[in-house]
């Protein structure tokens, strides 16, 4: 991992991007590094576009904004447009599948991935969609163990919802090839 | 060891004020403060305490004073928009002499303005936002695990000075989240001197005995009666039209925090030491700021950072310390240039104060500072 690894979860409000980058970074603390997270939303409780960040360092994380990510989510068809002009050299972008590759965007940095669908049709939930993506942005980027991540995710789910979840992250991390995986290793 | 959690700064607050002895919140929730006003719902309850959602923000200070007077450590949570409400009972807490805790987790305005976005507009406000002389502790945080340890400092400099702190987070440090492992220091808590009408001779509820600043003070509703008021009054607590014994008071109550501003005054200086430029900043804006010093140093530049943790008072006798081996001073906030009146008074033309601020919600950045830097240097070659 780099000095500072910058990741950017963007989507519509009450799509729980927030949430993801907070079970991100709360994985990073639990495996003993730095991470500092973040977010800007509008005033609405729902829609409106939501990002949020989470910066990950072995070193002491000072600056708590993100400038360039190595990372970007993006859930809907605005938040990928917008951020995909704001990416470091070799980004991974992880886009839902029902979303265009934004213009200018090199397809080859793209994962695309069916979270939304996945998490309606496999786990049977539409709101586990953040924890799908969670579950694939960690098996494509291998940033922490199946056991630090699951901790992270315990911490911030409401007791009872352990099994779905459990089951989200799985579905998620299955949605990811092993070549996609290995692409993505050399690029962290 | 306790393990590390991920905590936000607004929760932080909470977990420090609890630990600080804090039992009752009085609130009405705003954004970026929110999360203290849930989170205080949550924890106080569990903590034999009492959590309170007011009307509104008067009621709000004003159940906080209340539940003081009668003996509980109290705190509530606000943003710009409920501070200004605020400030009438924020002057009477001063005037009867009530410790409480106020956090204003700064948004920008001016009134409603930007809701969820950043700004550090209340600065003046939390000196000057209440009428006449009066005196003002406020503290300004820059990490959530700073904000764990400082809030449990603003409780412990209400109690012993009795006047209302003003605890000046912004959205930056309120509503990020970082890694920390929360230590339990209670030997370093500080309780309230109580008083009571059996003690001794004097039983008189404002007395204070020669050389001293500060009143012990008698729980309220609890027996012995006395009298509070916002009037001036005498050391029986009760008004006075009295010239003489009014400007006692105000006077009293003024040099209980500047006498004292060894005590309360608190900075971190980063790099200082052989410094030629100072950037001073405080609360969240010092997170950019630590990185463009960082990046200034890797080029070889002598910048260092100067934060005030205690912002009021400033802490002009610190700055000025340092102002012999400086030959600028930068100062950045999340405003139109507010500290940075009292820079300029501290440095009373000595040497140049550059500005840097942002009103527009936007968090400025480490590279917006080492650009003004670079700026400042190509001005000294043009001189």
């Amino acid at each position: 991992m780099s000095k500072r690894y910058e990741m950017r979860f963007a989507g519509s409000g009450g799509q729980g991007v927030i949430l993801a980058s907070v079970i991100i970074a709360e994985a990073a603390v639990i495996a003993g590094l730095n991470a500092v997270q973040s977010q800007a939303y509008g005033p609405e409780a729902r829609g409106g576009v939501s990002k949020a960040e989470t910066i990950i360092s072995r070193d002491k994380i000072w600056y708590s904004k993100v400038t360039r990510p190595s990372f970007l989510l993006a859930l809907t068809q605005a938040s990928a447009d917008k951020y995909a002009k704001e990416l470091a050299e070799d980004a991974v972008v992880m886009l839902d599948e029902s979303l265009a590759i934004p213009a200018g965007l090199d397809p080859s940095r793209v994962i695309v991935v069916p979270v939304l669908r996945t998490a309606k049709e496999k786990v049977g939930k539409a709101f586990t969609a953040n924890i799908v993506a969670v579950g694939a942005i960690n098996r494509a980027l291998r940033l922490f163990s199946d056991e630090d991540l699951l901790e992270g995710v315990r911490r911030h789910i409401p007791a009872g919802t352990e099994d779905i979840n459990r089951k989200a992250l799985a579905e998620g991390a299955a949605l990811i090839t092993d070549a996609q995986a290995a692409a993505c290793a050399r690029r962290i | 060891m306790a393990k590390a959690v991920l905590m936000q700064g607004n929760e932080a607050a909470v977990e420090g004020a609890i630990t600080a002895g804090m039992r009752f919140f009085a609130g009405y929730p705003i954004t970026p403060s929110t999360e203290i006003a849930e989170q205080s719902a949550l924890r106080l309850p569990q903590e034999g305490g009492k959590f309170m959602q007011m009307e509104d923000e008067i009621s709000s200070i004003a159940a906080v004073l209340g539940a003081s007077a009668a003996g509980m450590k109290a705190m509530t949570a606000t943003s710009g928009p409920g501070f200004s409400l605020m400030q009438e009972n924020i002057g009477y807490g001063a005037m009867a002499e009530i410790p409480c805790v106020i956090i204003d987790v700064q948004r920008t305005g001016p009134s409603t303005g930007l809701p969820t976005s950043p700004s550090q507009g209340d600065y003046m406000q939390a000196r000057w936002g209440t009428h006449g002389d009066h005196p003002v502790i406020a503290l300004s945080p820059s990490s959530v695990l700073e904000t764990y340890t400082l809030i449990i400092r603003a409780f412990n400099l209400a109690e012993k000075y009795r006047t209302p702190v003003i605890f000046l987070m912004d959205e930056i440090v309120g509503h990020m989240r970082e890694g920390v492992v929360l230590s339990n220091p209670r030997d370093l808590i500080i309780n309230r001197r109580k008083m009571s009408f059996h003690d001794g001779a004097n039983k008189q509820c404002y007395f204070v005995p020669e050389g001293e600043y500060v009143p012990a003070m008698k729980p309220f509703g609890q027996g012995e009666r006395y009298n509070i008021t916002g009037l001036a009054h005498d050391v029986s607590g009760f008004p006075v039209n009295s010239s003489e014994i009014a400007g006692r008071l105000v006077t009293r109550l003024l040099d209980k925090v500047e006498k004292n501003a060894d005590d309360i005054c608190r900075v971190e200086e980063f790099a200082m030491d052989d410094a030629e430029i100072a950037v001073v900043c405080f609360g969240g804006t010092a997170r950019a700021v630590m990185d463009a010093v960082l990046q200034a140093r890797e080029a070889g530049k002598r910048v260092g950072m100067f934060r005030p943790i205690t912002v009021w008072p400033f802490p002009e006798k610190q700055l000025r310390a340092r102002l012999p081996q400086l030959k600028k001073i930068l100062m950045v906030e999340h405003n139109h240039g507010q500290m940075l009146l009292e820079v300029q008074r501290t440095v009373g033309g000595a040497l140049p104060v550059d500005f840097l601020g942002r009103i527009d919600g936007t968090v400025i950045s480490p590279a917006d500072i080492l650009a003004k830097l670079s700026e400042m240097e190509g001005k000294n070659h043009a001189e």
